[in-house]
């Protein structure tokens, strides 16, 4: 296909997640002309695959500015995308041990300075977190308790985005893998693996867990790893946990978490990440890692141990060293922009980060604090 | 080096076979079946306490299950055998079971996947009513607890189980209120050739049919269902259809067992990560094998019903050639000519399994006709009319996309059931052929795992 016509617009972006399927949205939003393409289908990678968690307690304070701008897209989810991605602002519990009881100091510390970026946690002793959730086992020692967080489906989120971009005028390009990046005079032209190209001033790179193939095309490689967090789900049974629980350690084997969605079904989510293979798309779930969630799990909430699940998955998740997303302008390209590599907690911020990234383009900045994202922080020497 | 470690997974027909073939090689395999006595689906045997005689139980087949029995119980000394014990995943050379609470990863030089078949089901409205059951359901009932799925009972769909079940009911007293055969007679006259390939096994199905008659059963051939009526509270109350000339009619029931012949039980070699091609005269996805059974997989082997349907005899002789395939490939002594008749057999029985699926068609055209209203996923609660409002909105026209969307194939049989139908309905209505809608990936646990599994202590 050498030879063919180049398709132009303001802005392409490469990956269709929820990352760029926001960034497609509040683009067109400005009025900006937007081409997203996506090597697979919209949304099927860590979008489509992950938890659900819309959580905002337990990120980095430095991040609550950029989770704040997304819990209020959440809220407006319906009326935005004119569809239904099942979001509840139904709570978060964040939970410690009793053999870590040094945790408890640090969840005080951390509602304190979220208390001041306007996140209001409420935190509670173990008794009085069973007394209000009597799903949680003896080994829960104390809890904080955040009512504006929640959760929401996955499979759903992005592609509604994407499909509320495609309304709005953006070009949507799904099986369109792209294999080469460069900017030539003015304009980015990056080719896909059949040939197509496409033009335009500003390239946003969304590719998640691929996003260094593409930052390495213009000289700026980072040390993204890619992995496979686990994930299960039971049978239904009557809806009666309505806040997402997850477990404060730094072990990660003990990083368990569940949430109940309004159909009855409980996910499961954590413990040891098995490893994934960006090349096929695909991330399996090692069966030990299954057997080592569920026993976390039983620890956690010990009722849960007379349900049955009837399934799990994975999906594939590209982490930094810091667990922090290169998010901003390119260091060595004008025009060039990036948000990959989300370390696991992508989702509840992804709508934040497609309107803030729509900004800097269309603005030239924004008042959401970039500095831990930017790229040069992996620059060599 | 160390003796080679098989293990087999299933201990019907094709799984016994196989054991028997490795015994015979002076190994000792692990035979892991589920279910709490050995025999498979067609030779199921009866809880201990039962003691009714093999002619009552197996009809035609009784000489063949005794014989199947025999052998078992001969090898039980020499194998590893591990009953009621589910293989819940295969990954990384190991399969992954299941007893109880109890989990255990084992690890295997050669796999034989022997896992049998299901019912294969075409959704009918009111199919989720109390008192609707497969026919292989309906047959479980009566084999292995000696009782009927209800006092009125009818029996919907095709395939060889329409006819068996029937005649095992009537022969069990219950009252059958008609047969309902969706595939025309014309069918069947097309496929004789291919029929006559095993003469007795269709003599067998020329005298259930006639014994129906003598019983007085309505049979119906050429129907096609419209409804199961009845409601929410108390289940079942009878069918409607149409003839093969068009005219609708009734008949009241207080139970339905529906099905369309089988499918195998392939998730295991999904798991194993086996290639899979679509097959288009069953309209299934099956797994790759060679005319030994040797999947795309090193060191994996299939066989029997759980590689595609081709009838309990077949399972044997597949069983047992799958077996010698990977004795060969472990370097033991095999005898190349047994393997060379025994792959003769299976090509008769590939003839034969072609002429029943020509003889009773898959009426992939119903799903296209399927009404709004109709459950499709029960597991989920779907209807058609709620997957064809996801592909209108989404644009959806894959599989495992329409499933993520619409959660068709969501729940605890993971698209067992419904997955085959649910491809026909997104073929039919985005106009794509039934080979590019794909096929729903499986994923572990093949059964409900409970969260309750740890090591043994
Ligand atoms: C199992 C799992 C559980 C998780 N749980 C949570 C959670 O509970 N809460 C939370 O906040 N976060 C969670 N996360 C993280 C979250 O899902 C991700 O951070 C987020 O979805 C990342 O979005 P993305 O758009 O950057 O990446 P993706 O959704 O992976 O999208 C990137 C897209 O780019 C495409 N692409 C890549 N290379 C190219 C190319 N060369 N050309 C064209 N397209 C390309 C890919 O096909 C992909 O669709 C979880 C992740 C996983 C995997
Ligand atoms: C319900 C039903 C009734 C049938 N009745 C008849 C009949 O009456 N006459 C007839 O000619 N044909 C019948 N068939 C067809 C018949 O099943 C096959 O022709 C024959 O049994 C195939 O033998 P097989 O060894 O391939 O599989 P099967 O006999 O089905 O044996 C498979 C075995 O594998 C075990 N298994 C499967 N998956 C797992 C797992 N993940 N972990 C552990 N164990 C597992 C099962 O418990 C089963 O015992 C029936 C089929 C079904 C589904």
């Amino acid at each position: 296909m050498s030879g063919a016509m180049s398709a132009a617009s303001d802005v392409i972006i490469v990956g269709g997640g929820l990352m760029g399927s926001s960034a497609a949205l509040f683009l067109r939003g400005h009025g900006i002309s937007v081409t997203l393409l996506e090597a697979d289908l919209i949304g099927r990678q860590a979008s489509g695959t992950n938890f659900g968690n819309v959580r905002r307690q337990g990120r980095g304070i430095h991040q609550l500015p950029l989770a704040n701008r997304a819990i209020a897209i959440w809220r407006r989810s319906r009326e935005l995308l004119g569809a239904d991605v099942e979001y509840l602002q139904s709570g978060h519990i964040r939970v410690c041990y009793r053999e870590r009881p040094e945790l408890v100091g640090s969840m005080e510390e951390y509602a304190a300075q979220a208390r001041a970026e306007g996140l209001d946690l409420e935190l509670l002793s173990g008794n009085a977190l069973r007394d209000k959730f009597p799903f949680f086992g003896p080994d829960v020692l104390a809890g904080s308790y955040s009512p504006t967080d929640g959760h929401a489906n996955p499979r759903l989120a992005a592609p509604a985005f994407a499909r509320a971009a495609e309304r709005l005028g953006a070009m949507i390009h799904e099986n369109t893998k792209i294999v080469d990046a460069q900017k030539v005079g003015e304009d980015f032209i990056v080719t896909a693996a059949d040939g197509r190209t496409f033009r335009a001033p500003t390239l946003l790179i969304t590719a998640g867990a691929w996003g260094n193939a593409l930052s390495s095309q213009f000289g700026e490689p980072v040390p993204i790893v890619p992995r496979g967090p686990n994930m299960s789900v039971t049978e239904p049974v009557p809806y009666a946990i309505l806040p997402a629980v997850g477990v404060m350690t730094p072990i990660e084997e003990e990083t368990v978490y569940f949430r109940q969605v309004a159909r009855g079904n409980i996910v499961l989510g954590g413990s040891t990440r098995g490893p994934s293979f960006p090349d096929q798309y695909r991330a399996y779930v090692e069966p030990q890692n299954t057997l080592s969630q569920l026993k976390q799990i039983r620890r956690l909430a010990p009722s849960l141990g007379k349900l049955n699940i009837i399934r799990v998955w994975s999906g594939i998740e590209g982490y930094m060293p810091d667990s922090q997303p290169v998010m901003g302008p390119s260091a060595t390209t004008s025009g060039l922009y990036y948000a990959f590599g989300f370390s696991g907690s992508g989702f509840q911020i992804g709508p934040g980060v497609g309107e803030t990234m729509a900004e800097i383009i269309a603005k030239g900045g924004t008042d959401i604090p970039m500095g831990p994202y930017q790229i040069e922080r992996f620059a060599a020497g | 080096m160390a003796e080679p470690r098989i293990i087999i997974v299933g201990a019907g027909p094709s799984g016994t076979r196989a054991a028997q073939a490795c015994v015979a090689a002076g190994l000792r395999p692990i035979v892991i079946d589920e279910a709490r006595r050995d025999g498979g689906q067609i030779y199921r045997r009866q809880p201990d306490n039962f003691t009714r005689p093999y002619a009552k139980l197996y009809g035609t087949e009784a000489g063949r299950a005794q014989v199947l029995h025999e052998t078992f119980d001969g090898l039980k000394g020499a194998i590893d055998y591990r009953p009621e014990t589910l293989v819940w995943n295969i990954a990384g050379g190991h399969v992954w079971t299941a007893s109880g609470t109890v989990q255990k990863a084992m690890p295997f030089d050669a796999l034989l996947l022997c896992t049998g078949a299901t019912d294969r089901l075409m959704p009918v409205k009111g199919w989720q009513f109390a008192g609707a059951y497969s026919l292989g359901g309906a047959q479980v009932a009566l084999k292995s607890q000696a009782v009927s799925i209800g006092h009125k009972v009818v029996l919907m769909g095709s395939g060889p189980l329409l006819y068996l079940v029937a005649s095992q009911y009537v022969e069990a007293g219950a009252d059958v209120a008609a047969v309902l055969d969706t595939s025309p007679f014309s069918a069947r006259v097309k496929a004789l050739p291919d029929l006559l390939a095993m003469p007795s096994v269709l003599w067998n199905g020329v005298a259930l049919t006639r014994a129906l008659k003598r019983a007085g059963v309505a049979v119906h051939l050429g129907v096609t269902p419209v409804e199961i009526m009845g409601d929410a509270e108390s289940g079942v109350s009878g069918i409607r259809f149409r003839t093969g000339s068009g005219k609708e009619e009734t008949v009241r029931c207080d139970a339905v067992a529906i099905g369309h012949h089988l499918r195998p039980e392939t998730q295991l070699a999904d798991l194993a990560r086996c290639a899979f091609t679509f097959d288009a005269g069953t309209r299934q996805w099956l797994p790759e094998r060679d005319g030994d059974g040797r999947s795309s997989v090193a060191g994996v082997y299939l066989a029997g019903d759980g590689a595609k349907i081709l009838g309990a005899r077949s399972a044997e002789a597949s069983g047992r050639l799958a077996a010698l395939a990977a004795l060969a490939d472990l370097g033991l002594p095999v005898d190349k000519g047994e393997m060379t008749s025994l792959r003769g057999d299976v090509a008769n029985y590939a003839k034969f399994a072609r002429g029943l699926a020509r003889a009773f068609p898959w009426p992939s055209a119903q799903a296209a006709v399927l009404p709004d209203d109709a459950i499709l996923c029960r597991c989920e609660g779907v209807t058609a009319g709620d997957l064809r409002g996801v592909m209108r909105e989404t644009g959806a026209q894959e599989a495992n996309r329409a499933k993520a969307f619409s959660r068709v194939g969501m729940g605890r049989c993971q698209g067992r059931y419904c997955g085959l139908a649910a491809a026909e309905l997104i073929a039919a209505e985005s106009g794509v052929p039934i080979e590019q809608v794909g096929r729903l990936r499986g994923q572990a646990p093949v059964k409900p795992l409970p969260i309750a599994i740890g090591d043994e202590t």
